[in-house]
């Protein structure tokens, strides 16, 4: 089967076979990745404009490198050098934007929900490369795929999901295609970290101690506590929140012997994840980068109506 | 033009009557209720046959954005569209530019309401200078100015002292206070109600014990400075019984909802609908059973809209960046019917809480069919069918959730003054 959506904006607007056939996508195309020239002509001639109204290195460096490497043309436009400044809305931007016939929009946007309103007002296709607290559907791709890459499938892993939870788009995303593809997810944080009903979006157990969540899981993926935001009135302290939520190599014992630690990066070293947690053998973070490339590959080459790869 | 509206069902909870009636209006003024009534030579004859016949309907709570923001609403256009949606009176907030704060922009609104309104405009004056929370407005000029209440609408007074003084001071003059109760810091940055929903969207949520929490405090205070206090649209079932027992212990409280915190839900919100945006935000099942019930027992008092136009510009943006607020004057009056129509309300009590007790909170004579009144009568056509159209609204501004729904009930004759100034 084909992929049938003009836009990728949320894991939970995917059923099983599509975000199978993504990760199967991304499996093929990794291969790309390790040759000596690394690009395909399979999306030449086509524009990806990678729009981001929030600061990012790893996501859109990996999209840009996804499209050239199939040989699209990327552009980067970042809030700061355009006209948003300027106070154009983001309707108006699209507008203009469009006026120069790309064929994807790949966006970032601080405000949950921009990309629906975004994918309603264009016609081409848009790829939500994170919105607010919402989604973030490649990197719940990318985790998805270092997941099945390290054990062969996800039907059944326990995830583990430890931080901010209530911020986190990171963590919907995971939840959302975790759990479409069978897995179960325990998320662990502070409280006011943990946002009304979470455990309704989907196979979802809320634990009081982290490491209730990390005992017998195949994955431990700590977020990212962000210092600039949270700290005033969420936590008395990193300090403190190292203590009760931070990987280190005793919590990190309880799970599965083969158990694999997963970050969305970047990682705040002795508060998310001990240094020698970080740098161990079960780290996969950098695995989930090298991934993040294949993922965005395929996402790009689906939207752009791309037949399964053999 | 003096008027004979001649069989309709007359419905005026202010004399107990609901009966087959004719009412006969000259010079503005009701002359007499009755039955088998003739029209006079030269009295316009309104067939109401199969309608309702009440007081004039009052919403107490709209924004007609003028002076100042005419481009999202102005006291005619505001006007026209309560007319359109059976209502004689509005009340209007004060939060315009400049704030209604003084005796000047009070009589601004009076004077362009007396030439440019279809209905009687009341305006609310500030509670405190430009609204800012700091000190109290001059009350007494307000209402010298034809002010009926006081308000700082679209936020709350923060300083609980400054509050207390405004009720003991407003208490002096004998006007009335209107709060809007919200605990800010709790507020915080949210953007609508904190629940399942704003979790599933990432939206930050506003939780209801930032309305509780608020309307505690005021009734604290009425109950503690023995003065009456009016809480503007509330929306949870906090509110509701915090409010329900301190009505029992004898405060003097008074509160308002909106039909939409009793026609809709935060579910609402889904696809990032800027027109389901509002302050206090859609909440839960539970909190719109909540305001059935406080509308069934007299725990809430009044129907009011918090009318809200704003421009296209304002709405059609990402969620966080748009503007609190829907306009309501023109769906009010069905989505309260249906009210009736599920055993909430009698007839009666729907023309209680949308005009009687409205006229009686804020002090004006209005609100009745008395012989001897002013006539504001609303006829009703409760079984017409129709669509709410954006096209079709008189209001400026189309931001409402109801476009594209079905309703059932309208205005089809709007009288102020003995004037017919809207008919279907």
């Amino acid at each position: 089967m084909g992929f049938r959506h003009k836009d990728i904006i949320a894991l939970k607007d995917l059923n099983k076979e599509e975000i199978q056939l993504l990760l199967d996508t991304a499996d093929s195309l990794s291969e790309i990745n390790r040759r000596d020239i690394k690009k395909v002509p399979t999306l030449r001639g086509k524009t990806v404009i990678n729009l981001f109204y929030e600061a990012s290195t790893r996501t859109r460096t990996s999209f840009e490198i996804a499209a050239k490497r199939l040989s699209a043309d990327a552009v980067n436009i970042t809030a700061s050098t355009s006209s948003v400044t300027k106070g154009e809305t983001l309707s108006d931007t699209a507008n203009n934007l469009l006026a120069m016939k790309p064929d994807i929009i790949v966006m970032r946007h601080s405000i949950s929900g921009a990309h629906e309103y975004l994918a309603k007002r264009v016609s081409c296709s848009v790829i939500n490369a994170g919105d607010g607290a919402h989604e973030h559907p490649s990197q719940g791709l990318l985790d998805m795929l270092t997941m099945r890459q390290k054990f062969g499938k996800l039907e059944g892993l326990k995830v583990a999901i430890v931080g901010d939870i209530t911020h986190s788009r990171v963590a919907r995303s995971d939840i959302y295609g975790l759990t479409t593809m069978g897995a179960h997810v325990f998320l662990a944080g502070p409280p006011t970290m943990m946002p009304i009903g979470i455990e309704r979006l989907g196979n979802v157990t809320v634990c009081k101690d982290m490491r209730e969540a990390v005992d017998q899981a195949d994955v431990v993926m700590m977020l990212r506590i962000q210092l600039e935001r949270q700290g005033k009135t969420l936590l008395p302290s990193m300090r403190e929140y190292a203590r009760y939520f931070g990987l280190n190599p005793a919590v990190l014992s309880l799970a599965k012997k083969d158990a694999i630690v997963m970050h969305p990066g970047p990682i705040n070293r002795g508060v998310e994840l001990s240094s020698v947690v970080a740098d161990c053998d079960q780290s996969h973070v950098l695995k989930q980068v090298e991934n993040g490339v294949a993922v965005r590959m395929a996402m790009l080459y689906h939207v752009c109506g791309g037949e399964p790869v053999e | 033009m003096n008027l004979l509206i001649k069989g309709g069902r007359v419905i005026d909870p202010s004399q107990g009557i609901d009966e087959t009636m004719d009412i006969l209006i000259a010079d503005g003024v009701i002359l007499e209720l009755g039955k088998g009534l003739g029209a006079p030579e030269g009295y316009q004859v309104i067939d109401a046959s199969g309608l309702l016949v009440t007081p004039g309907l009052i919403d107490m709570h709209v924004h007609l954005r003028d002076p100042g923001l005419e481009y999202k609403e102005d006291i005619a256009t505001g006007s026209r569209a309560a007319a359109a949606g059976g209502f004689t009176s509005v009340a209007c907030m004060p939060n315009t530019s400049p704030v209604i704060d003084n005796k000047a922009v009070a009589s601004y609104v009076v004077n362009k309401a007396k030439s440019e309104a279809l209905v009687n405009v009341f305006p609310v004056g500030a509670i405190t200078k430009g609204s800012k929370g700091e000190s109290l407005a001059e009350m007494g000029d307000l209402k010298e100015a034809g002010c009926v209440a006081v308000s700082d609408d679209g936020k709350p007074v923060c300083s609980t002292e400054l509050m207390r003084r405004a009720l003991e001071y407003a208490k002096g003059i004998g006007i009335t206070v209107i709060s809007h109760s919200e605990d800010l810091s709790l507020v915080g940055e949210g953007v609508m109600n904190e629940g399942f929903v704003s979790t599933e969207l990432g939206l930050k949520g506003i939780p209801w014990a930032a309305e509780d929490i608020a309307v505690a405090r005021e009734v604290y205070l009425a109950e503690f400075a023995c003065a009456p206090i009016h809480i503007a649209h509330i929306s949870t079932v906090g509110s509701a019984r915090i409010i329900r027992n301190a009505k029992a212990r004898g405060v003097k409280v008074t509160c308002e909802t909106a039909p939409h915190y009793f026609t809709l839900t935060d579910e609402a919100v889904r696809g990032y609908n800027t027109d389901a945006k509002m302050n206090p935000p859609l909440r839960s099942d539970a909190d719109v059973a909540a305001m059935k019930a406080g509308l069934a027992d007299g725990t809430i008092d009044a129907i009011a809209t918090d009318h809200a136009p704003h421009h296209l510009d304002e709405k059609d943006v990402e969620f966080n960046l748009a503007l609190n607020g829907i306009v309501g004057l023109e769906t009010s009056l069905p989505l309260s019917l249906k009210l009736v129509e599920e055993g909430v309300l009698d007839l009666k009590g729907l023309v209680s809480v949308m005009s009687c007790n409205p006229a009686k909170i804020l002090g004006i004579d209005r609100g009745t069919l008395r012989a001897g009144a002013v006539a504001d009568v609303t006829i009703i056509d409760p079984a017409k069918e129709w669509e709410v159209e954006a096209a079709k609204l008189e209001s400026k501004s189309k931001n409402s959730p109801f476009i594209g729904w079905k309703m059932k009930g309208k205005a089809v004759y709007t009288v102020v003054k003995g004037q017919v100034v809207y008919q279907a």
